[in-house]
């Protein structure tokens, strides 16, 4: 019976062997006689399922395996162990039928050709991938009211700018709609505009199509916006499996709470709320404990000089790198104890 | 029956994958043209036989023969080269095979196409060399025969299949080593010596004659070649159905062996950090 889930993951490793030496010309030489290798596990007994038309954010520091898990999924990386099935197909096997299924969008790689206009890129694909004439036509329509792509497809790839090829990529990798989307940071380079973009047609797509979603992005307002789930890898590990909010509440049980004055403000008053992050004539930030809140609050806005004030969650990039030092030192503690 | 599918969906898409493969090839043409002036040497043989043969024939080649073999040799080498060895190694190297690998075709495939696509560009491109050959060419070297005609057009597609697929094979090293093109250039030592490049096969000693004719070298040049300017004759057709029978013999052996080592490769292929 063929599996319900968009993406299957069990005990998934995979390790490396790579091959290492000192600088210099003497290190060069005695390696032609005597190399060293070096056992690099990009992935360790990783688990995780995705539902049809989920919409997942894949979270991790530099190194943490993401890229390395979504080339497993996609097929283009043989697992060391564990097992792995993508819309129902075993990825390693590359079925056409599976290809067909599935689509990666590496930020930094592209597939367009570079010195054709997009378009020969899309006619290509078509063929590639059998669309027919009236799917074709149809897909690039919606592509187009989408990503606006209009005259940018009929300049040679060359000319574009990065958004515009980032937008093309996008075109040419779903042309085939796929059913399941591995999307390695989409957004890379892309100016702010160009991000919102982009993150608005992934989510349309994902809604029409009721496409599978996984996402990797160093911008977590990509994540925040996009996924209701996250997946967070350190050093090949699974470190939280979830949504976000419960991330965020549970690494950083504190609120930030943002303030504006219309007059001379006491800094004393306001460090009786909360602990100081930003204070200036203007404007306060300060941190105050989620079971305090309601008494911060309460205070603050019995002080004259407060003109405005706002409750947030703290950054997520603060929050990120809350977590994964917590896992470094975790990390490290295993290994002083082994 | 996958396999035969896989097949049946490359053939469907092959006629669009040569039209943008032809397109990427016009944007190409300013590079296409100097690799092309590159690959010359044939004209430089020519020079220096033409005054070995200027007060005598050497063997069978008068100035005229000379001439009618090395502008042979030219167009021979430009319709059946390709460049398969340093895409597939760069592609490899840098982790841009992955594209391919997500394409639900074959990458050697999708290779073909592209080098078989820039194929009319450079025939137009050698079409001065190709009229003064065919006016220095002797009444009667050119095949007359049907048989001849499409045997000289078999060696041709069976020139162009052996060196793609020794490119393919020797391309896949990359999977296994930091780079291939070294091994290729020791392949290219052995062309230049045994294909009949620089010096007509027949001009050999006896013995590296026969070695000559034993290895692959030839069944990618001076067999066409020789086809093509009546040195293996219309009434030879035995020898040219036995020479034809082993270079496709060549053609299987080195295609089998470039999809395993491919194949093979891929799964070795890590693409890491690339």
């Amino acid at each position: 019976m063929p599996s319900p889930l968009a993406v299957e993951v069990r005990a998934l490793s995979k390790t490396y062997e790579v091959h290492e030496r000192p600088p210099g010309l003497a290190a060069a030489l005695r390696s032609v006689f005597r190399r060293t290798y070096k056992t690099v596990h990009a992935v360790t007994d990783l688990s995780f399922t995705v539902e049809p038309g989920e919409r997942v954010g894949f979270l991790g520091p530099n190194g943490a395996g993401k890229t390395t898990t979504l080339k497993m999924l996609s097929g283009l990386l043989h697992p060391t162990s564990g097992e792995a099935r993508v819309a129902g197909y075993v990825p390693r096997k590359r079925e056409a039928g599976f290809l067909k299924k599935i689509t990666l969008v590496m930020g930094q790689k592209q597939q367009l050709l570079w010195d054709l206009p997009p378009a020969d890129t899309f006619t290509m694909n078509r063929a590639i991938y059998e669309v027919s004439d009236a799917d074709f036509a149809e897909t690039m329509a919606e592509l187009n009211e989408l990503l606006s792509l209009g005259e940018i497809m009929k300049k040679p790839t060359r000319q574009l700018s990065l958004g515009e090829r980032m937008k093309c990529e996008l075109a040419a990798a779903l042309l085939h709609r796929p059913q399941v989307l591995f999307l390695d940071e989409p957004t890379i380079g892309l100016d702010v505009a160009m991000q919102l973009t982009v993150r608005e047609f992934i989510r349309r797509y994902n809604e029409r199509r009721g496409a599978t979603v996984l996402l990797t992005s160093h911008y977590m307002d990509d994540v925040a916006s996009l996924c209701p789930r996250v997946v967070v890898i350190d050093q090949g590990r699974l470190r939280y499996d979830g949504d976000l909010p419960s991330l965020v509440r549970s690494i950083r049980p504190d609120k930030r709470v943002a303030l504006r004055f219309s007059g001379t403000a006491d800094r004393a008053a306001i460090e009786r709320a909360g602990k100081i992050v930003e204070f200036d004539a203007a404007r306060a930030v300060i941190q105050v404990a989620q079971v305090d809140l309601r008494e911060a609050v309460g205070h603050l806005l019995g002080l004259a000089w407060v003109s405005d004030l706002t409750i947030e969650d703290p950054p997520l990039e603060e929050v990120m790198r809350d977590l994964f030092s917590a896992s470094k030192a975790a990390a490290a503690e295993e290994a002083a104890g082994a | 029956m996958s396999a035969l599918q896989d097949l049946g969906r490359a053939a469907r898409a092959y006629p669009t994958l040569l039209r943008v493969g032809l397109a990427e090839a016009v944007a190409y043409r300013a590079e296409m043209l100097v690799w092309m002036l590159t690959t010359t040497m044939p004209l430089v043989s020519l020079a220096l036989w033409s005054a070995v043969a200027e007060t005598a024939p050497v063997g069978r080649f008068t100035q005229q023969g000379f001439a009618a073999y090395f502008l042979a040799t030219l167009l021979v080498r430009q319709l059946t080269g390709s460049w398969l060895v340093w895409e597939l190694n760069q592609d490899i190297r840098s982790g841009m095979l992955s594209r391919r690998l997500l394409r639900p075709i074959h990458p050697l495939i999708g290779y073909s196409a592209t080098n078989l696509a820039a194929i009319p560009l450079r025939a137009a491109l050698i079409a001065p060399p190709a009229i003064v050959w065919l006016l220095v060419l002797e009444p009667g070297a050119f095949p007359r025969t049907p048989l001849t005609l499409i045997t000289a057009a078999l060696s041709i597609v069976g020139a162009w299949l052996i060196n793609f697929f020794i490119m393919a094979l020797i391309g896949s090293i990359a999977f296994y080593l930091e780079s291939s093109t070294a091994i290729f250039d020791l392949w290219m030592v052995g062309f230049m010596l045994l294909s009949g490049y620089l010096v007509p096969l027949e001009l050999f000693p006896a013995g590296l004659r026969a070695v000559a004719h034993a290895l692959p070298f030839r069944y990618v040049l001076a067999f066409p070649v020789e086809i093509l300017t009546g040195l293996l004759r219309d009434d030879q057709g035995d020898a040219i159905l036995r020479e034809l029978g082993i270079q496709w013999l060549y053609v299987i052996g080195a295609g089998s062996a470039a999809i395993a080592a491919f194949n093979t490769g891929v799964r070795r292929f890590s693409a890491f950090g690339g």
